[in-house]
């Protein structure tokens, strides 16, 4: 048993979850300055916007690496997420490009609460599911060894 | 006790003059129904819950038990006055035949005490507007007897003092926009009030001549900051205040030694007062000093054209402009939240204010009746008044002081006998004071809360009440604060919430199912407002709000905000009162005074030198447009207001017409004729020439007069059909950005070239499905981003749609929405076939060209800790959680505000709400207009209820509802109001009303929300079923967000008068007319006779329908049509006859339609025509294929609350 084809998705996915914790924390500060008023919500959406479909894909490529891999128990831990990231994507404004972080809408505290809330949750998700790929990567790389080993 | 002495409780019995419990009349409420009711419904359905009914007393008399005595008294006093004077606006809040709330136990009226009576009875006459006379004991006689006469006969007053009137008028520096036709109405209104005014100033005007003519009115009025001629003479450095330049009069400096006293004035006592109270009513010893002096009010009679004039000077350009340039300082970025006034405030040498003051003013009134003419004297007597009076205050009123410091007035006032048992703790604590309770509340003119209160928890059983609508107007509910905060609290046209007793807590608001929220119409047309010239503008160091009417002043150097609670310094400037010219009276400013100011702002609130007034109009002229004919009323009405357009000097237009290419219209001055650019490239539009198409409209009037007069034959044989109109706004925002501006777009068919093009998604057979409507969103977002790319640059587009097919208004309107702009919609317009859309166009374009306007505004909303601001409804675009930003500001645009409660509120007990709209007049200057709402907040429920604000809480909800069918659907949004309706009424009766009741009991002040709801239900926008065009229905949605309150509520419920029989009982008057007021009338066929003539004002439309049988003479002498059958289909106008009927119906009509900004056509009904459907639409408490009628919806409401 070489460097398994498993090994490498947990360390690729490793890297790129970290990116995705980037991008939620940009998405919490960004949130919070809305909040108080710091920014203009144009300003602050389209960066925002374009963060939106990086991310979503990222967490795609997460998906089917492991579904390759065939991490089912990891992959079955990240289907939800998958899933709330279709619905959100194919239930967007009828009124085009626009994922969901819409500038004449995000003000609303309804929605401003929902999109901080979500952040929130992404964040505590990506950031354990991060320490858990950290995991099977050692534990991985010790199977890699602990057959290397005694060679 | 009994139940026999209920039964005739709720009768008129209660009212009698003659105390005898048992004594009534026979009770309305066992004729009313048992005659009316049968003949439409089967009887058992009523009789049973009569029965019902009668059998309960015994719980009456339960809780009349418990009930605390000093309820008892307020109750029998405001029946007592109610009774007396039925037609007051307290009476309006139920129909007279029901005043007597059921649950008002008899031995009440027994206890009625004579003695308490008597003093109220002038005072519930004097309420509404004179509250001064509430405290006639502390004044000594001769103190008070100005009062009173000046109370009874104001023109009595003017009589007496003998200057002109047009010198009165032109002490108005203020009139800032007196001229608006809209608002004719608040001026009738306000006709008593304006009465008083010359009697102010004129006393005035002699007093100011003879003090100091130092300097000429022109210099005076110039003279801000480019002139400080007579600042040295002033004691206080300071310049003569405006006002007094533009009296025409010299600077008036008052006596060192008058100043002085007036520093003196507030003794301990006094002081103590102002500081609990605001200064203005609460204390005598403070209200005399202004009496003599220059308090001037506004108001736009056209004889006051100096006035008006003057207020021009005064306004625009020159004294301000002075103190724009000598300040030049443009570091700011954020214009609302700079900190730099405070320093410029501090280090200017010498500062001019300018502002006119209330026009209800008592102590000016009183000032008036000095006949002394020399300045010296006449200062004196309110000083030395002052000095007396001082201590009769403080002595006389001990129990005030509390009252005025918790200024909403004691629970004990507002908590009907029903809620006792809920909040025995508050009873125990407030029946305490009751000795001197009466007094208190006879002295705060404070017993309109019982009443109202009282009046708005009544229980109203909606199944047995027959006529639940007031014949005349609903008027909003007041809150319930001490006299001196009601009075100078904003008007509810401007400023409205929908529950006047704010819940403590979020948790209070969620029991009650009533919507939190604002109604605010900012920049309506005022006929006075006073407009303040200064340096420093006052404003909260940490939360920015600016000085209002509500704060309080800690002593004569700090004042406390009242929405963030921190304590600040009253800068310099502003001790000095420019009213009074005193000094050390910061308690009198304006901004003290009135909760609806405006300010000339300083450079601080600009980003950039004020824009030019820019309008460009985007013109449709494909085959389509051509065929409808709207150029030529178009560019007919322009010509003819050419001259009126808002703007000065600099104001600039420019023309833009497109078919599938896109043509400017270079109208350079210089040109022999204006030259048309075409542009056929719209993928990659461009500007041929930039610095020609927008031009000086001074400079080039005769180039822009030629092409109006051009373009309607221009394309007369065009056989262009598409249209591009993504391309033709693409350009106008190129064209547009630098300077920002108004676009007007005038648009007849879906857009079918280039960017933004649209398809058509309408499906003809689903119009009148009952299940999903669709396509309610935009179909694109393009509109939307070049309506937030335009309102980053400060341009509104507002759209003109006048298409006789569906053309996607769902996206179209998205580039208004969010730009700041209006819309307008004529459905199947054309010039000849359809008369009545042509004469509305062209009516609401005169409007509109003329209309007021405001350039790159934001508004921000601020309200007291703890309440924060959920959503906003309206066209703007929301800049951060406070902030909207507004291209344009029109005085015909309203927004809604839903507000959450993030803090409890128990700590305080009063919330004020403050809007601020910071704006570039079309004269080039910046102004702020400041509105701030003060509410009493509640811990019971009841009082929740008892101050709820049914067309507010209408209003607020329809605008959710839209949100809600719109991002879910219609049907969604439909059922939430009708679970509005169902958990507002159960939440009442499991906790408010603990009446065992069968039936559906709703409190009086939301009598009328079941109605509204269903009224709602059946507007264009929610209705279901009946056939509606999807333009129509999203044309709806857009007018009620974007609508002020009154004419949304004038859409949702129709006013239904008879006016084949008006007669001058209880007429207004207006300009020397008698307008008849009939009453109004339900929207039911069941009040509609074949015999009579109706008129229906649905708010853009009045439909006067005319029965088969109506009289001759009506037909013949208002119509001027021989018979029935003769009566031309499409009539518009009421022929002028000479006849008195005619002359009632015709003044009547025209009061209605000036009463708005847009006045509504007339359409004549006659029984056969296509017009009639419409009419009968509208009649919404009936039957129809697809909706329930009232009475279905009150029994499907009832079934709802029973599960």
């Amino acid at each position: 048993m070489a460097f398994t084809f498993a090994a490498f998705c947990y360390m690729l996915t490793l890297v790129l979850c970290a990116a995705l914790i980037f991008f939620i924390i940009w998405h919490i500060i960004a949130f919070d300055e809305l909040r108080t008023d710091f920014k203009n919500p144009i300003d602050q959406c389209n960066p925002g916007r374009a963060l939106v479909v990086p991310e979503y894909s990222i967490h795609g490529l997460f998906c089917l690496m492991f579904m390759c891999a065939e991490e089912w128990v990891t992959l079955g831990l990240n289907i939800p997420l998958l899933f709330y990231h279709l619905w959100r994507y194919f239930h967007r404004p009828a009124d085009g490009s626009e994922v969901m972080y819409d500038p004449v809408s995000v003000m609303n505290a309804d929605i401003l609460n929902y999109c901080q809330k979500e952040s929130w949750c992404k964040l505590g998700f990506y950031l354990l599911s991060f320490f858990y790929y950290l995991y099977r990567v050692s534990l991985e790389s010790a199977d890699f060894e602990g057959i290397a080993g005694p060679l | 006790m009994s139940a026999p002495g209920f039964n005739h409780l709720n009768s008129s019995a209660g009212h009698s003059t003659n105390p005898t419990p048992n004594g009534g009349a026979a009770p309305p409420y066992q004729n009313g129904p048992a005659q009316a009711y049968p003949s439409m419904h089967p009887p058992m359905v009523y009789s049973s819950p009569h029965q019902n009914y009668t059998s309960v007393p015994g719980h009456y008399s339960q809780i009349s038990n418990k009930a605390p005595v000093v309820n008892n008294q307020y109750d029998v006093n405001y029946y007592h006055n109610s009774h007396q004077h039925p037609p007051t606006a307290r009476a309006s809040q139920g129909p007279p035949a029901y005043g007597g709330p059921q649950g008002l136990p008899h031995p009440y009226s027994g206890a009625r005490p004579p003695a308490s009576s008597s003093p109220h009875v002038p005072m519930s006459s004097t309420i509404p507007q004179h509250p001064a006379p509430f405290q006639q004991p502390s004044y000594p006689p001769s103190y008070y007897r100005p009062y009173s006469t000046s109370a009874q006969g104001p023109p009595a007053q003017s009589g007496v003092v003998t200057v002109p009137s047009t010198a009165n008028a032109s002490s108005y520096p203020i009139v800032s926009y007196p001229t608006a036709p809209g608002s004719s109405q608040y001026g009738t209104l306000r006709s008593s009030q304006t009465s008083y005014s010359p009697c102010q100033s004129s006393a005035v005007a002699p007093q100011n001549m003879l003090a100091a003519p130092l300097t000429s009115p022109q210099l005076a009025a110039l003279g801000n900051n480019a002139l400080p001629t007579p600042a040295g003479h002033t004691p206080s450095g300071y310049t003569a205040s405006a006002e007094s330049a533009v009296n025409g009069q010299a600077t008036a400096v008052p006596p060192p030694s008058f100043a002085q006293r007036l520093d003196q004035s507030p003794t301990p006592a006094g002081s103590q007062a102002f500081r609990a109270a605001r200064p203005n009513a609460g204390s005598p010893a403070i209200e005399r000093p202004p009496c003599g002096t220059p308090t001037t009010s506004v108001h736009s009679s056209p004889a006051h054209q100096q006035g008006m004039h003057y207020g021009y000077v005064a306004n625009s350009g020159v004294s301000s402009t002075a103190a724009h340039l000598s300040s030049s300082s443009d570091e700011d970025e954020e214009e609302e939240e700079e900190e730099d006034e405070e320093e410029a405030g501090a280090d200017s040498s010498s500062t001019t204010s300018s502002a006119s003051p209330v026009p209800n003013n008592y102590e000016a009134m009183e000032g008036g009746s000095y006949p002394e003419s020399s300045s010296n004297v006449a200062p004196n007597p309110p000083a030395s008044q002052a000095s007396k009076a001082a201590k009769p205050f403080g002595y006389g009123y001990p129990s005030l002081q509390p009252a005025y410091q918790q200024s909403p007035v004691p629970r004990a006032d507002s908590t009907p006998p029903q809620s006792s048992g809920f909040n025995p703790p508050g009873y125990q604590q407030f029946s305490q004071p009751y000795p001197t309770m009466n007094q208190l509340s006879a002295a705060l003119g404070g017993l309109s809360l019982p009443e109202q209160q009282l009046e708005g928890l009544r229980p109203v059983n909606l199944l047995q009440e027959r006529n639940i609508l007031p014949g005349e107007p609903l008027q909003a509910p007041v809150p319930s604060l001490s006299a001196d905060l009601k009075r100078s609290n904003c008007s509810p046209d401007t400023f409205r919430c929908t529950l006047t007793n704010v819940p403590q807590t979020q948790a209070l608001l969620n029991k009650a199912k009533l919507p939190l929220g604002l109604l605010l119409h900012p920049f309506r047309d005022l006929t006075q407002l006073p407009v303040i010239t200064s340096n420093t503008i006052v404003r909260c160091r940490s939360c920015r709000t600016y000085i209002n009417p509500f704060v309080s002043f800690l002593d004569q150097r700090r004042w406390k905000c009242n929405l963030c609670y921190r304590v600040n310094d009253v800068p310099d400037e502003f001790m000095y009162n420019p009213l009074t010219r005193s000094y050390g009276e910061p308690h009198k400013r304006p901004e003290v005074q009135n909760s609806t100011v405006e300010f000339i702002a300083s450079s601080d609130y600009m980003l950039r030198p004020p824009q030019p007034a820019v309008y460009l109009f985007v013109l449709d002229v494909s085959h389509n447009a051509v065929e409808a004919g709207y150029l030529n009323v178009l560019c007919q009405t322009l010509l003819e207001n050419l001259e009126k357009l808002p703007g000065d000097t600099r104001t600039r237009v420019g023309f833009i017409t497109f078919d599938s290419t896109i043509h400017f219209y270079n109208l350079q001055e210089g040109l022999s004729q204006p030259q048309m650019l075409v542009v056929s490239d719209i993928d990659d539009i461009f500007i041929p020439t930039p610095d020609s198409l927008l031009v000086n409209l001074k400079e080039s009037k005769e180039l822009v007069k030629d092409l109006l007069n051009a373009l309607p034959n221009m394309f007369t044989h065009t056989r262009e059909t598409h249209s591009a109109l993504g391309p033709a706004l693409q350009a106008a925002y190129k064209l547009m950005s630098p300077t920002g501006g108004r676009i007007s777009v005038f648009q007849t068919q879906l857009p079918s070239l280039g960017a933004g093009l649209l398809h058509s998604r309408e499906d003809p057979n689903q119009r009148s499905s009952t299940k999903v409507v669709q396509h309610l969103g935009p179909a694109t977002d393009f509109y939307k981003k070049l309506a937030l790319d335009c309102s980053g640059q400060q341009i509104a587009v507002d759209l003109f749609l006048l298409s006789s097919q569906y053309s996607d208004m769902a996206s179209l309107a998205c580039v208004s929405k969010y730009s700041a702009g209006s819309i307008f919609y004529y459905p199947s317009f054309h010039d000849v076939h359809n008369p009545t859309q042509m004469e509305k166009f062209q009516k609401d374009l005169q409007r509109y060209l003329t209309r007021k306007i405001g350039f790159e505004a934001v508004m921000r909303i601020r309200c007291t800790k703890g309440l924060s601001i959920h959503t906003f409804h309206g066209n703007f675009f929301v800049r951060s959680t406070d902030l909207l930003s507004l291209a344009n500001v029109n005085p015909d645009s309203g927004f809604a505000v839903q507000m959450s409660i993030e803090e409890s509120l128990a700590d305080t007990s009063l919330v004020c709400f403050q809007a601020a709209l910071l704006y570039t007049s079309s004269k080039g200057k910046r102004r702020i207009r400041v509105h701030t709402l003060c509410l009493p907040v509640v811990n019971s429920l009841s009082d929740v209820f008892a101050g709820a604000d049914v067309q507010a809480i209408t209003c607020l909800l329809a605008n959710m509802a839209i949100d809600r069918s719109v991002s879910s659907n219609l049907s969604d949004a439909r059922d939430a109001l009708v679970n509005a309706v169902v958990d507002s009424l159960s939440a009442y009766r499991s906790t408010v009303s603990n009446l065992q009741q069968s039936g559906l009991i709703a409190p009086a002040s939301l009598r009328l929300f079941p109605l509204y709801v269903l009224a709602l239900l059946k507007q264009k926008a929610l209705r279901t079923g009946t056939s509606t065009r999807l333009d129509d229905r999203v044309f709806a949605m857009c007018e009620f967000k974007s609508q002020p309150l009154q004419q949304i509520m004038r859409m949702i419920h129709p006013n239904l008068y008879r006016i084949d029989d008006l007669s001058d009982e209880g007429a207004l008057h207006v300009n020397d007319t008698m307008v008849s007021q009939p009453p109004i009338l339900q929207l039911t066929a069941e009040k509609i006779s074949i015999q009579g003539a109706y008129l229906m004002d649905c708010g853009t439309g009045l439909y006067l329908w005319v029965g088969k049988g109506c009289s001759q003479a009506f037909i013949g002498d208002v119509l001027g049509c021989q018979d029935h059958a003769s009566i031309p289909q499409n009539m518009t106008q009421i022929p002028e006859l000479e006849t008195p009927s005619s002359e009632r119906t015709r003044s009547f009509i025209n009061w209605l339609q000036e009463n708005r900004s847009f006045s509504p056509i007339l359409h004549v009904v006659k029984d056969d025509s296509s017009a009639k459907t419409n009419f009968f639409q509208q009649l919404i408490e009936d039957r129809t294929e697809a909706a329930l009628s009232y009475y279905e919806f009150l029994l499907h409401i009832q079934q709802q609350l029973s599960k």
